[in-house]
C-alpha cells in the first residue's frame, strides 16, 4: 500500500463524475482489496466492502460511507469546433473561464473552459442563456476534427493536478469526497490485525452530487444497524462566520443536528475526547447535505452520524485539506468500530444518562 | 559563423523540437513586469553564444546586438517583451491567507479557483474566496479582487510575505496543433527574437530588445529605443484572437458575422496597421505583405483599434522610429490558459525574418 498522500493524489487525479464513477472505484478496489473480506458492487454503481466482526450472528452492521462521486461537467452540444457544457453536480460558473479541463471524448483531449464576449451572446442574454451559458471548452482543434472526436454526452473533468501545499496540506479537484475516502482507506488499515464485534461495511457511494441515490439503495442493500457518513465541510478563514466553518488541521468535525442521533454523537464525542484528538462540533441545524440525509431514512430508519473533514474552496478544481485531519478522521473510525459493543444497540439510548 | 553562401541566402531559422522546448521554458518561467528575472536568466543563456554584445540595462531590459556582415548595414530594433501579466501579494490576513492586488490586464474573472506560484520559490498556493460558506446565494453577483485571496496553506504562511509577485502555475502542454500556456504573450514573442538572433540575416545590424514592463506601459521599450537608437523598429507580440463562434450559433446562416474577432487563429502572422498607441509606419507594413506575397507565407491584418505594443514607446523616442508590429494571434491571452497554434508561430518568425532579410535603405527612402 502507498503513503497516503500518494494514494490520495491518485484519487484525485482521476475523474469519476456522479453516474460514471468507474475510474476512483477501480482505484478503491484495488487499495481494498487486500484489507477486506468481500467487495460488491452494487447496481447503482456504489462499492460494497466487508470486513466481519467476531460477534455471533446475527451480526449488527455498522456502514461507513463516503461518496466518490466527483462534480464536473457534460458535453451538451458542439458549436463550430468549440463544445457547449452542462453541470455535473453543483457548480458555480463564476470558476469556470480560464479552467483547465479533460474532455472525455473518443480520446481525452485536454482543453480550457471559455468565456464568450457579450457580443457574441444574445441580445436578451441573462436568465435564458441558463447556468452554464456562455461557456464553451475549446480543445485547440479544427472544428471537423472535433466533430470526428468528441459527442453531447461526454464527460469533461477538471484537469488541475494535485498541488502539494506543504507536507500537510494537499489541494486539487475532487477532495469533496476523495479526502474522505482516503480516511476510510486509513481507518482499514489502521483496523488490520484487530478485531470488531460488529461487520463493518465500508461503502464508496456513488451519485451523491445529483441524487444521494447510491447511498441511499446502499443502505437499503445492507440495512446496517447504524451508518455514518464522511464527508468535507466548509474551512475556515480569517473573517469566515466561525459558526459557519470549521479550521483547517485541528481535526475531524462531528456533526450535531436533526440528521444525527444524538446518543451516536455522544460516543463520537466521547471517544474522540478520550483519544485527545482535537475536533469541532458542527452545528447542522436542518440539514448535513451529505449522504446520512438518506441514509437516516431507508427502510424502517437508521441511526446515523455525520463526520466532516474541513476544506477550503468547495466545489472548486482548489480544493485544500490537511491530510492530518484525514488520518484523525480514519483513526477516530477505527477505534470508534473497534470500541462497539455486541450490544451497543441496546444502549443506544436518545437522552444523556438514560 | 557565417558563410558567404549564408551571406547571398540566410538560413531561415525552423521551430522543431528544440524551440517547442525553450518556449516551454519561457512560458512556464515566472515573470511578472518588474520582476522579470527568470526569463532574462533563459534570454541571456540563449543569446550570449551570438551576440557581438549583451548588456542589461537600468530597468533591466536585456539588449544583444549582433552586428551585419554589409558595409553599412541598416540599424533594426526587433524587441519582444519578457514580462506578463500577474499578481503581486500586498496583505498578511494570518493563516496563510493574502490579499493581493493584479499587474497589469487581468480580470477577476480569471483569477477565481486557479492555481499559482508565489515568490522566487516557486512557492503553490491556489486563488479561492475564503468566506464563501454556501454554494448558491450570490452566483448572479460578479466576484471582484475584494472577494478574492492567494491562499499558501497554513503551513506556508512564513513562506511567503507582501511584495511577493505571483504567477498562474499553468503548465505548457500541447493540443493537437495548438499549444496551450500561460505568458504565451508575450513570451512567444522572446522566443521568435532568439531564434532571429541565432539566425540574424547578415544585412542589418539586428538590435535585440528582450523588454521589461510592457504590460503596465511599455515602460522597458522607451528606454531601449532610445539606447539603440535604431534606424527603424520591427515589434514581436502575441495578440488577441477573439475568433469565437457566436452562442446561437449557425452565424453566417443568420447574416451575423463576428466583426470584433482582432486577429483569428490559423491566418497566419497579425501585421499591425494602427492600435491605441501607434499608427505603424506604412512603408514597413507594405514591406511585411509583399514578403508575405512574394514567399507566399500566410498572413492577416490585425483589426486596428485598441491595444498596443512597445512600438507605442519606440516609435515616438528620439526624433521619431519608424515602427511597425508583428504578432502570433492568442487565443485567450491574459489568462491562466492562452492557446496559440503552431503553424502561426512558424509562419510568424518565417516573415519576420524574411522581411528582416529582404530590408534595404529603399524601404524607408520611399514615400510614407
Amino acid at each position: 500500500m502507498s503513503e497516503p498522500v500518494t494514494f490520495l493524489k491518485e484519487l484525485i487525479s482521476v475523474a469519476g463524475l456522479s453516474g460514471y464513477e468507474s475510474p476512483v472505484r477501480e482505484l478503491l478496489q484495488a487499495a481494498w482489496r487486500p484489507l477486506v473480506d468481500e467487495m460488491q458492487v452494487s447496481r447503482l454503481g456504489s462499492l460494497h466492502a466487508i470486513r466481519r466482526g467476531s460477534a455471533s450472528e446475527p451480526r449488527p452492521a455498522l456502514l461507513y460511507a463516503a461518496h466518490m462521486d466527483a462534480i464536473g461537467m457534460m458535453v451538451s452540444g458542439l458549436l463550430d469546433g468549440f463544445l457547449r457544457i452542462t453541470e455535473v453536480g453543483g457548480l458555480d460558473p463564476r470558476i469556470l473561464p480560464g479552467q483547465l479541463v479533460t474532455v472525455h471524448a473518443r480520446k481525452d483531449l485536454p482543453g480550457v473552459v471559455v468565456q464568450l464576449p457579450a457580443h457574441l451572446l444574445p441580445a436578451e442574454a441573462g436568465e435564458t442563456l441558463g447556468k452554464l451559458g456562455g461557456l464553451l471548452v475549446d480543445v485547440g482543434l479544427s472544428a471537423s476534427e472535433v466533430q470526428k472526436l468528441a459527442r453531447v454526452g461526454d464527460l469533461v473533468s477538471f484537469a488541475q493536478p494535485p498541488i502539494e501545499l506543504s507536507e500537510e496540506y494537499l489541494a486539487g479537484h475532487s477532495l469533496d469526497n476523495r479526502a474522505s475516502l482516503a480516511a476510510l482507506t486509513e481507518c482499514l488499515q489502521a483496523l488490520q490485525g484487530r478485531q470488531t464485534a460488529w461487520d463493518v461495511w465500508f461503502v464508496a457511494t456513488a451519485q451523491e452530487e445529483e441524487t444521494f441515490g447510491g447511498a441511499q439503495t446502499s443502505a437499503f442493500q445492507l440495512r446496517p444497524a447504524l451508518a455514518v457518513a464522511i464527508d468535507v465541510t466548509f474551512g475556515s478563514a480569517p473573517g469566515s462566520p466561525a459558526y459557519l466553518t470549521s479550521p483547517l488541521g485541528k481535526g475531524p468535525t462531528l456533526g450535531w443536528g436533526a440528521n444525527i442521533h444524538p446518543g451516536l454523537y455522544r460516543r463520537f464525542k466521547e471517544l474522540a475526547e478520550r483519544l485527545e484528538m482535537p475536533y469541532k462540533t458542527e452545528l447542522m441545524p436542518t440539514y448535513s447535505g451529505t449522504d446520512a440525509e438518506v441514509m437516516q431514512i431507508v427502510a424502517q430508519g437508521i441511526p446515523t452520524m455525520v463526520l466532516s473533514i474541513p476544506l477550503r474552496y468547495m466545489h472548486t478544481p482548489v480544493e485544500m485539506v490537511s491530510l492530518k485531519d484525514i488520518a484523525r478522521a480514519g483513526r477516530l473510525l477505527a477505534e470508534f468500530a473497534v470500541q462497539l459493543e455486541p450490544d451497543f444497540m441496546d444502549r443506544l439510548t436518545w437522552e444523556e444518562g438514560e | 559563423m557565417a558563410t558567404r553562401a549564408s551571406l547571398a541566402n540566410p538560413r531561415p531559422p525552423r521551430i522543431a523540437e528544440a524551440q517547442i522546448r525553450l518556449l516551454e521554458r519561457l512560458c512556464n518561467a515566472c515573470a511578472v513586469s518588474g520582476n522579470e528575472s527568470e526569463v532574462r536568466k533563459i534570454v541571456l543563456e540563449q543569446v550570449k553564444p551570438y551576440a557581438s554584445e549583451v548588456r542589461v540595462d537600468a530597468l533591466g531590459n536585456v539588449l544583444a546586438v549582433r552586428l551585419g556582415q554589409t558595409s553599412q548595414p541598416l540599424r533594426v530594433m526587433v524587441a519582444a517583451h519578457m514580462d506578463e501579466v500577474g499578481l503581486m501579494l500586498v496583505d498578511d490576513e494570518g493563516d496563510g491567507i493574502f490579499r493581493f492586488d493584479v499587474i497589469g490586464g487581468l480580470n477577476a474573472s480569471q483569477l477565481v479557483a486557479k492555481s499559482v506560484f508565489v515568490g522566487r520559490e516557486h512557492v503553490p498556493g491556489v486563488i479561492g474566496r475564503p468566506i464563501r460558506i454556501s454554494e448558491d446565494n450570490d452566483r448572479d453577483e460578479k466576484l471582484t479582487l475584494d472577494d478574492l485571496r492567494i491562499d499558501v496553506s497554513p503551513d506556508n504562511a512564513k513562506r511567503v510575505k507582501a511584495g511577493d509577485y505571483a504567477t498562474f502555475s499553468t503548465a505548457f502542454a500541447r493540443l493537437g496543433a495548438s499549444l496551450r500556456a500561460k505568458a504565451m504573450d508575450d513570451r512567444i514573442g522572446v522566443a521568435n527574437l532568439i531564434e532571429l538572433l541565432r539566425n540574424a540575416p547578415p544585412n542589418i545590424d539586428l538590435l535585440a530588445a528582450f523588454t521589461v514592463q510592457e504590460e503596465v506601459g511599455l515602460r522597458g521599450a522607451r528606454v531601449a529605443g532610445y539606447a539603440l537608437n535604431p534606424d527603424l523598429a520591427l515589434v514581436l507580440d502575441c495578440t488577441p484572437a477573439h475568433d469565437l463562434p457566436f452562442w446561437e450559433g449557425d452565424s453566417t446562416a443568420a447574416g451575423q458575422e463576428n466583426t470584433h474577432y482582432n486577429t483569428r487563429l490559423g491566418a497566419g502572422p497579425a501585421i499591425y496597421i494602427s492600435d491605441a498607441s501607434t499608427i505603424h509606419d506604412p512603408r514597413l507594413i507594405r514591406h511585411l505583405m509583399e514578403t508575405a506575397e512574394q514567399l507566399r507565407i500566410p498572413y492577416q491584418i490585425r483589426q486596428p483599434g485598441g491595444g498596443g505594443t512597445d512600438a507605442g514607446a519606440i516609435h515616438r523616442q528620439r526624433f521619431g522610429i519608424p515602427s511597425v508590429s508583428l504578432s502570433v494571434p492568442g487565443r485567450y491571452i491574459h489568462t491562466p490558459a492562452s492557446l496559440v497554434r503552431l503553424e502561426d508561430w512558424k509562419n510568424t518568425l518565417r516573415l519576420a525574418h524574411a522581411a528582416l532579410s529582404r530590408l534595404t535603405p529603399a524601404v524607408l527612402a520611399a514615400d510614407r
